[in-house]
């Protein structure tokens, strides 16, 4: 039947997109890579998930439902993608070493938690992590 | 092949798949952002599932759960993450 088609295809997507994401949870070499996979392929996956869910059910009550649940975790990943990217920055992990740039480098204030948009000239109050790098090396050599 | 032998043989698999791959990078995280992320994912993989066992067993007032999961997921990851960030400030 037509419907059986629509809600099989839709819950084929969404199962497809969740299980890209753990792929790329396992694969990705650094933490903000895999803070970007789990906003994007997650949210994508179960909110076609629950779209199946509507097709299935077609009554009022479990579409403005699944909408709820859709609309919460579109609002909200992003959020906590930015909060927890933001604590992992202040507490010092550290980016790919194949990353190209470092756009924040030296902007954030370690005391503060205050966000500049120039480097300012307190360097022992800016968190940088290639500099954290490179006195490693020396207490090292 | 009905469509409930399609989601409970194809669709709920995967998706059990992916919840495993999703803990295997709980357990091993090198740090403590990427447990919290992993608990994130885990928990909305979760919604997906609850989802599907709902249209397997007919039952609508599962829903319920996956709205409770979303919202307990969301405050987990902002208490955690604020802790985190507050936890070496001077």
């Amino acid at each position: 039947m037509m419907i059986d088609i629509i809600i099989g295809a839709l819950a084929t997507f969404g199962a497809l997109f969740v299980l890209l994401a753990a792929v790329g949870l396992i694969r990705m070499p650094d933490t903000y890579l895999r803070i970007s996979v789990t906003t994007k392929a997650a949210t994508l996956g179960v909110g076609l998930v629950l779209m199946a869910t509507t097709v299935y059910f077609s009554n009022a009550d479990v579409t403005s439902q699944a909408f709820v649940i859709i609309l919460f975790i579109f609002l909200t990943a992003p959020v906590s993608a930015h909060l927890i990217g933001r604590a992992s920055y202040f507490i010092g992990i550290k980016l790919w070493d194949k990353s190209v740039m470092d756009e924040l480098r030296g902007k954030y204030q370690k005391n503060t938690h205050v966000l500049k948009s120039i480097v300012d000239d307190t360097p022992e109050d800016n968190i940088d992590h290639t500099r954290d790098e490179e006195e490693e090396e020396k207490t090292e050599s | 092949m009905t469509l409930f032998d399609y989601l409970y043989y194809i669709i709920l698999p995967v998706l059990v798949i992916s919840a495993v791959l999703i803990f295997w990078r709980f357990l091993k995280g090198p740090s403590i952002a990427d447990k919290i992320i992993s608990l994130d994912l885990l928990i909305t993989t979760g919604i997906g599932i609850i989802a599907v066992y709902s249209i397997i067993y007919n039952h609508s007032t599962l829903m319920d759960t996956a709205l409770i999961l979303a919202l307990i997921a969301f405050l987990s990851t902002v208490a955690l993450s604020y802790y985190l960030e507050k936890r070496r400030r001077k």
